[in-house]
């Protein structure tokens, strides 16, 4: 099965966190998961949570590294089925 | 759509997005920006190529020459095909080609008195890349009296010089109260240019003016930066408002635009004295 042909009800059993906001990049490669990532951070406000879905494996290590590159902090990183990813980053810096 | 960007322009911009102190606020401020080019030759080629490919929102284009083969060593925006064409035209077609997100608007006119004000009211930013003193004093006068940054350049032969005035922080005028007498300095036609040159003083014009709209940075202001492309140096030199400046001194004589022509010692059709291009 295609990354972006698995059902969105597949995103599931992610451990319970105060997470202000998600988005589900499946289906989006690098470098566009962390700058989607990024452009997301930069709407949110300093010690919010943001969770990204990802299912592109190389994602999976580039986000949270360039994430934490640009000063944010890595919370988790888990994998919630198959084919996808769940990165809970807080915001921790401004833009 | 993702955050008011699409797909398109998250990749288009993603290498400029994900610089420090830019990501999407900053695009956001270059998409919404609006630029004004005085002329669209050696110098305005590189600006109009880097800041619509930058994604500045408009760009104004001001030239009232049409394309000639001459041009075309240094004037990049511009090719044979164009040749004839006016060059706000050529330069319009370029910019879509380059980048589809730009608004293009044309002025193929020469500035004046006259119409300057009306025209540099609609930009936050001035790009001064005209081939005549005339129009330098102009654009400079109009600029300060308007509340506008002019991003100010030149060359000539093998060198070139760029600054930024902004008003209140030194104009033209606080560096050369006046022009050159008529004939004294060669145009680029007898005395020549380096193609390249253009191309490094017209870049650093384009970074400048994507400075200020992102506010980063330290800008080219009260710092005259001159550059020498056969020893490969550069020279920065500082100036600063000068209190007897006869337009942003202390009590300034020039209070509204004058005639540039008169006060340039040229007559319309005969200013080509310039050593800028």
């Amino acid at each position: 099965m295609r990354p972006n042909e698995v059902p969105q009800e597949n995103i599931e059993n992610v451990e319970l966190m105060n997470v202000d906001k998600e988005i589900n990049l499946k289906g989006e490669v690098c470098p566009y998961t962390f700058i989607k990532s990024l452009l997301t951070l930069e709407e949110m406000e300093i010690g919010q949570v943001l969770r990204v879905i990802v299912d592109y494996l190389p994602s999976v290590e580039n986000v949270p590294r360039s994430l934490k590159n640009e000063r944010h902090e890595i919370l988790e990183v888990l994998q919630i089925n198959d084919t996808d990813w769940a990165i809970t980053i807080r915001k921790l810096a401004w833009d | 759509m993702f955050l008011g960007f699409t797909d398109e322009q998250i990749r288009r911009y993603s290498r400029q997005i994900v610089l420090p102190n830019v990501g999407g606020k900053g695009q956001r401020k270059l998409l919404e920006a609006k630029v004004l080019l005085v002329g669209a030759g050696g110098l305005g080629s590189p600006v109009a190529t880097y800041l619509a490919a930058a994604g500045v929102g408009r760009l104004g284009i001001c030239d009232s020459d049409s394309v000639d083969l001459s041009n075309l060593h240094r004037q990049i925006l511009h090719h044979t095909h164009n040749i004839g064409t006016p060059k706000v035209v050529s330069a319009a077609e370029a910019i879509a080609d380059i980048n589809p997100d730009v608004e293009v608007v044309q002025y193929p006119l020469r500035l004046t008195s006259e119409n300057i004000m009306d025209i540099i009211i609609d930009y936050d930013i001035v790009v001064e890349g005209s081939d005549n003193f005339p129009t330098k004093y102009l654009v400079n006068d109009a600029c300060f009296l308007a509340g506008k940054p002019n991003v100010h350049a030149g060359i000539f032969r093998f060198e070139g010089q760029v600054t930024v005035f902004k008003p209140d922080k030194g104009c033209l005028r606080c560096i050369w109260p006046a022009p050159p007498p008529p004939g004294m300095v060669p145009n680029c036609q007898e005395a020549g240019v380096l193609g390249a040159l253009a191309g490094v003083i017209g870049s650093i014009q384009s970074v400048e003016v994507i400075k200020f709209i992102l506010g980063l940075g330290e800008p080219l202001v009260g710092k005259l930066l001159l550059f020498d492309a056969l020893k490969m140096e550069f020279h920065r030199v500082m100036f600063e408002q000068r209190s007897n400046c006869a337009l942003c001194g202390i009590n300034p004589t020039i209070k509204e635009l004058i005639d540039y022509e008169r006060f340039c010692g040229v007559s319309s059709g005969n200013n080509q004295i310039s050593p800028s291009y």
